[in-house]
């Protein structure tokens, strides 16, 4: 079974403790979570999770469903990295003297797009947004110069169709909850 | 007018009242007192069952959810309190039973500082629930249980928590309550897809070996009468999962038998050789499956679950139907036409017959030895009322009263399939006679299970539950011994019980006794413990070294099944 990188979206309701809820499935399974980020989506109320794993697709579809089945969780996507458009932020710190001392290191940040976003006395921070191989290839190329920190976040993604996916989804479930409500009334 | 700004304990009692609790199984405690106090002046409404240890209290619960169909209600105190349920928690999960837990918790002020008694109870049972969740302000106690009920009891049913802050308990509030109806996220009733049944009725034209195994799942939907209708319209053979027993009755001709490590040769042998199996309501687990790579090699399988997580989960199937169990049985009957293959049939009848002669007869009619835990059972079952109900412990005692007791009405058999927990035998069997005070509750429980919560006999003496115990009384663990002796050189390492004389226990608890050792006093020894609707305990002697078969080993394929310690059944052969 083929074992590559893939992302989860998770779309649910507001609610204390889902998170380790959560976490847990896919720790009985087996699976390491490479990165994690949750975030408000364009649908008011509704919360967004963006997960990645390394794992083989068959294994994750099952642990999707069971993450379903949380009573808080609306729905679950998993995508191949071809179904979505994703980025990363990385953050490196260097010593400000080596923009003075290393003149690679101004080269290095003009030729991967990076960017400077602070100077201070002692250091200086770099931006650097794209792809995982894109900030790593950054990464690689800073740590010959002490780099001071490095940090690199969870993925962000939005999906190749027109519109978040959990729309018809809502608009299924607000029906069908108004239905019973008529009914009960 | 009623005055509804009450404390959030009052608020509790009187929701729990809204969604139609009367019983509840509990045990008292610092951080749920005032819930307690409470209590106090709703007595009336609210029957407190005070049982002698918390994991005696969840067990009850569920025996009384899984009889009566309703969610069955624990209350604990917080920490210790918490933490004896949870094996509860992870049994009803696991066997999909409607339970809700209130349990006490320290004060939100205290929350995560190692408070006394504080444990933290949602994280805990994050694994072993449906649904968890911590409240700690008064208000936000209706609508929690109103949750708790809906979500327990609806879809897959299963057990929920809720962990209530003593300060909410105390705090005061408006009351009022509304019963949940819906939730967003959460859509426990799928819709039948009209073209997924005929396709089903379709595959049933053209099979030549269909069978039907009925899981769990069609107890719990009360799909009885429709799987039966299914059945006799289609002609088709059912068998049933451990826990799916009494969802046909024993003496059916279209009843085949159960499927599993224990389960009778017909169906078994028949998972190698049918075309098509639908089974509906049960996980496919190992104990039912054996060897996941050989199980059904000749088999498209359909499978109806409720649960669409467990839909290829286990197995790959031929067909997932996302239903319950009898919205599925009641849709196919109509468009179900008569099968007609007797010789496929006849195949079950043919090794019921060899199974009888080689397995059966051998304990239901042996001619010396000490007594067969299946003779017992037998008898106990010929003499019950015909809807008594047949609770279990675990091990031996389990697989020969699955395999032994007759079953004619439904929710008959209750028992801890998924989890398999010693210790649910004797506490299950008070909830089961309390939820139905008119049926024959017999209990079947070893001596090593009983001895894991026999302090609930207390309880039994307290509110005289009139539960009926046959403690299949071997001095072994013997489930163990057994696979010691066929796979362990007979190396009985920490097996064998010393056992104290648990008539003389039973009666210092008030309860009346009988001991039966010979196969000639057995038929009295039953007679005196049905003479009437109190509490008894039969200790009956059974031979050390009894073993249960047909066994299939853990792990193998079906092709393969012991008949006895030397001899083997080869289906296909
Ligand atoms: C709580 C718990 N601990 C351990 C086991 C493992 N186990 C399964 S059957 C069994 C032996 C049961 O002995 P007994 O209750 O005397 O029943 P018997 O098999 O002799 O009928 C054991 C130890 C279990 N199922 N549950
Ligand atoms: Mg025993």
């Amino acid at each position: 079974m083929e074992t590559k990188l893939y992302t989860i979206t998770i779309f649910s309701e507001n609610s204390v403790g889902l998170l380790s809820r959560v976490s847990l499935i896919f720790t009985r399974r087996g699976i390491n979570i490479e990165s994690i980020s949750a975030s408000s989506c364009s649908i008011p109320g509704v919360t967004k999770w963006i997960i990645t794993a390394f794992t083989n697709r068959e294994l994750l579809d099952q642990v999707a469903k069971q993450v379903e089945r949380c009573i808080e969780v609306l729905k679950v996507f998993v995508y191949d990295d071809d179904e979505i458009i994703y980025q990363e932020v990385a953050l490196y710190k260097i010593e400000t003297n080596l923009l003075f001392e290393e003149p690679h290191v101004e080269r290095i940040i003009r030729e991967h797009s990076a960017r400077i976003l602070e100077i201070k006395r002692d250091f200086t921070v770099i931006e650097k947004t794209g792809h995982y191989r894109e900030t790593e290839a950054l990464f690689e190329e800073l740590k010959r110069f002490n780099l001071k920190q490095f940090v690199r976040s969870g993925r962000v993604i939005v999906t190749q169709s027109p519109n978040e996916y959990i729309t018809d989804y809502l608009v299924e479930q607000n029906r069908r909850i108004n239905k019973i409500n008529d009914a009960t009334e | 007018m009623e005055n509804n700004h009450i404390s959030g304990a009052e608020a509790l009692l009187k929701s729990l009242i809204c969604e139609g609790v009367d019983t509840i199984f509990g045990y008292p405690g610092g951080q749920i007192i005032s819930v307690y106090d409470k209590l106090y002046d709703y007595t009336d409404q609210l029957h407190h069952i005070l049982v002698r240890h918390e994991q005696g209290a969840i067990h009850a619960a569920q025996g009384y959810a899984r009889t009566t169909g309703r969610p069955g209600v624990v209350i604990v105190t917080s920490g210790p309190g918490a933490t004896n349920v949870i094996t509860g928690l992870a049994d009803a999960l696991m066997d999909n039973t409607p339970i809700v837990v209130i349990s006490g918790q320290v004060a939100s002020d205290f929350l995560g500082t190692d408070a006394f008694q504080e444990a933290d109870v949602v994280a805990m049972t994050q694994q072993a629930t449906k649904w968890a969740i911590q409240i700690r302000r008064p208000e936000e106690i209706p609508a929690a249980v109103a949750r708790a009920f809906y979500i327990a009891s609806t879809g897959r049913p299963g057990p929920v928590v809720l962990d209530i802050a003593k300060d909410a308990q105390v705090g005061m509030m408006d009351w009022s309550h509304e019963r949940c109806r819906a939730i967003r996220s959460y859509d426990p009733c799928p819709k039948i897809n009209p073209q997924d049944i005929d396709e089903v009725a379709q595959l049933l034209e053209t099979a030549k070996k269909p069978m039907i195994i009925a899981g769990h799942g069609v107890m719990i939907a009360n799909a009885e009468k429709s799987l039966l209708e299914v059945a006799e319209k289609g002609n088709i053979p059912v068998a049933t999962t451990l826990l799916g027993l009494s969802t046909i009755p024993s003496d059916h001709p279209l009843n085949k038998g159960m499927v599993g490590m224990h389960g009778n040769l017909g169906p078994n042998s028949a998972s190698l050789e049918a075309d098509l199996i639908i089974g509906v309501g049960l996980r496919f687990d190992d104990r039912v499956v054996g060897d996941f790579n050989a199980y059904a090699p000749n088999a498209r399988i359909v499978h109806v679950d409720i649960e669409s997580a467990e839909l290829n989960r286990n197995i790959k199937t031929f067909k997932a139907i996302h239903a319950d169990a009898d919205d599925f049985f009641k849709a196919l009957s109509e468009k179900i036409k008569p099968t007609n293959n007797p010789e496929w049939l006849a195949k079950f009848d043919t090794r019921d017959k060899f199974e009888t002669e080689k397995v059966i007869n051998p304990i239901l009619k042996p001619a010396e030895g000490p007594l067969h835990m299946g003779e017992v059972i037998r008898a106990v079952a010929d003499a019950a009322p015909k809807n008594a109900i047949c609770v279990t412990d675990v091990g031996q005692n389990q697989m020969f009263a699955a395999r032994y007791f007759r079953y004619h009405a439904d929710k008959s058999f209750l028992s801890s399939g998924g989890l398999g927990t010693m210790g649910f035998g004797l506490p299950a069997a008070m909830g089961a006679k309390i939820g139905a005070p008119d049926r024959t509750v017999c209990l079947f429980v070893g001596d090593g299970g009983l001895q894991m919560t026999i302090q609930e006999l207390g309880t039994i003496m307290a509110y005289n539950i009139g539960v009926k115990i046959i403690l299949l009384n071997n001095d072994y663990l013997g489930n163990v011994r057994q696979w010691q002796e066929l796979f362990f050189n007979s190396r009985f390492s920490q097996t064998p019980l010393v056992n104290p004389d648990f008539n003389k226990i039973a009666e210092a608890y008030g309860i009346r006794t009988g001991k039966v050792t010979r196969r000639e006093d057995l038929a009295d020894a039953i007679a005196d413990m049905l003479s009437d609707d109190k509490a008894y305990l039969l200790n009956a002697a059974i031979g050390s070294d009894e073993m249960i078969f047909p066994m299939i080993a853990a792990g193998t394929s079906y092709e393969k099944i012991m008949i006895s310690k030397n001899e083997n059944y080869f289906p296909l052969k």
